[in-house]
């Protein structure tokens, strides 16, 4: 699904990633966790080709990143901070993805599912920060491609939304497809992700399941054992 | 484009070309008051929206990033928007009052279409100029700031520079340098390509004289649109190029 070797990548004197190694090749969740600084959004924008890393090669699908644009068509991708064109209805945006990207069907049961029909010829810079997030939701999950990323999906969600987009979570992975995510809320990572990749400091800590890391740090909660792998590196 | 500075922008060249016309009742005179307003106005416009359209957009921008869609055509896309909607701007608010005043059955009309053809030529080189700067400055003050310097010394600041020159170096044979002084800023050559047309070359003085041996004929012409293609292309590239470099 996704390969990367040896990624390196810096912000003018900031190292961000400094050789991470990564290898996605089953379907699942997978949890990108890290303190803040870490480098996720940073790894997530490398796959996308949005930040251009200064060495090292990435591959989706078997396709590597910098040949061509068109593995874009396999990812759904749901951005941190929904920045959306202000002047743009919710409509006119939805419509705009899928001339991009092709027609789907998927957005009207999306729409009733989030309840977002009345917000629908609203102008995108009037909505509230979750109703945004929910519109972000919509357009991600729109299209049936076999990999989703999704950096902090949760932020600002209601817990019925929460709920929601856990249930869009667990459809997802049942139906074969890769989900990489990144989160703070340890308790939603938790329950929804099947492996987790642990980044601290530009390279990659840990990676297996939840039940490895609670017995190789002897931890009995997820929580406190994500907690103590930051006190012992002093982060 | 949904714009609505592009229709105020157009609004505004209706009226112009229209109050000159009514107060001129001369269609050459009319071209060369117009001349004037379009060598300094254009540039500036240009600049300016390029600068506000690429900072604006830039919410825009990233999310077409995570779609698949070429960095070039994202960008390419954004420029040629902008500079064909200003262009449309340009030539449809100056030419419907023209049309209307009986262009067509004028000997101006040449005079006026190598006018509209410059002042396209200024709106995409000084769009792809803004672009530039935009792409270089995270910053949307700097930006803004460097964007207006750049069209200051272009459109004011050079000629001092290049007169100063010429003023300093007086006892030199100087035709050849003017000659390359004026093709290394589009605003000079366009300035000077327009008033040669319009054959009032003699307020020039001695280097009109010269100016004319030069741009009159063909070949003059020939080498002052390429220059003029020199200064969109490269612009341009550099767009493509620095996008092609840079994270989001």
């Amino acid at each position: 699904m996704v390969i990367i070797q040896d990624l390196y990548k810096k912000f003018g004197k900031n190292h961000v990633l400094s050789g991470v190694d990564l290898t996605i090749d089953q379907p699942g969740i997978f949890a990108v966790l890290g303190p803040n600084g870490s480098g996720k959004t940073t790894l997530i924008k490398s796959i996308l080709g949005m930040v251009i890393p200064n060495k090292g090669d990435i591959f989706v699908l078997g396709e590597h990143i910098r040949k061509s644009a068109n593995y874009r068509h396999h990812i759904d991708y749901l951005p941190q901070i929904a920045n959306f064109p202000g002047n743009l209805r919710v409509k006119e945006l939805i419509k705009m993805i899928k001339d991009l990207r092709g027609n789907t069907l998927e957005d009207s049961k999306l729409i009733a599912l989030f309840k977002l029909s009345p917000f629908l010829d609203k102008k995108l810079s009037t909505l509230s920060g979750g109703t945004k997030q929910k519109v972000n939701i919509v357009l991600t999950f729109m299209f049936d491609s076999p990999l989703i990323i999704l950096d902090e999906p949760t932020t600002g969600l209601d817990p019925i939304s929460l709920i929601r987009l856990k249930e869009l979570l667990q459809e997802a992975k049942s139906k074969g497809k890769t989900i990489l995510i990144t989160s703070h809320i340890m308790s939603f990572v938790e329950e929804v992700s099947d492996e987790i990749v642990f980044l601290l400091e530009g390279k990659i800590y840990f990676k297996g399941s939840i039940s490895d890391l609670r017995s190789q740090t002897k931890q009995p909660n997820f929580e406190h054992a994500i907690a103590s792998i930051l006190t012992d590196n002093h982060a | 484009m949904r714009s609505r500075w592009s229709y105020v922008y157009f609004s505004f060249y209706l009226l112009l070309g229209a109050v000159l016309l009514f107060l001129n009742n001369d269609l050459s005179k009319a071209v060369i008051t117009l001349m004037n307003v379009i060598i300094v106005l254009v540039p500036l416009i240009g600049t300016i929206f390029g600068v506000m359209y690429y900072y604006n957009s830039k919410e825009f921008t990233e999310l077409l990033l995570a779609q698949p869609l070429k960095r070039s055509s994202i960008f390419l896309g954004q420029y040629l928007g902008v500079a064909l909607s200003l262009t449309m701007s340009l030539i449809l608010g100056l030419g419907i009052p023209f049309v209307f005043y009986g262009l067509f059955k004028s000997g101006a009309i040449w005079d006026f279409s190598l006018l509209l053809i410059t002042g396209a030529f200024l709106t995409f080189i000084f769009t792809a100029l803004a672009f530039n700067i935009a792409l270089s400055n995270e910053n949307k003050i700097k930006g803004f700031g460097y964007a207006i310097l750049l069209w200051l010394f272009l459109a004011i600041i050079y000629d001092g520079l290049f007169l100063m020159s010429l003023i300093l170096f007086e006892d030199y044979p100087l035709d050849k340098l003017s000659l390359a002084g004026t093709m290394l800023n589009p605003i000079d050559l366009s300035r000077t390509l327009i008033l040669l047309k319009l054959d009032i070359s003699a307020l020039l003085g001695y280097t009109g004289a010269i100016f004319k041996k030069f741009f009159g004929t063909n070949f003059g012409l020939f080498i002052s649109f390429f220059s003029l293609m020199i200064w969109v292309i490269l612009p341009v590239s550099r767009i493509v190029i620095k996008s092609k470099k840079k994270d989001f």
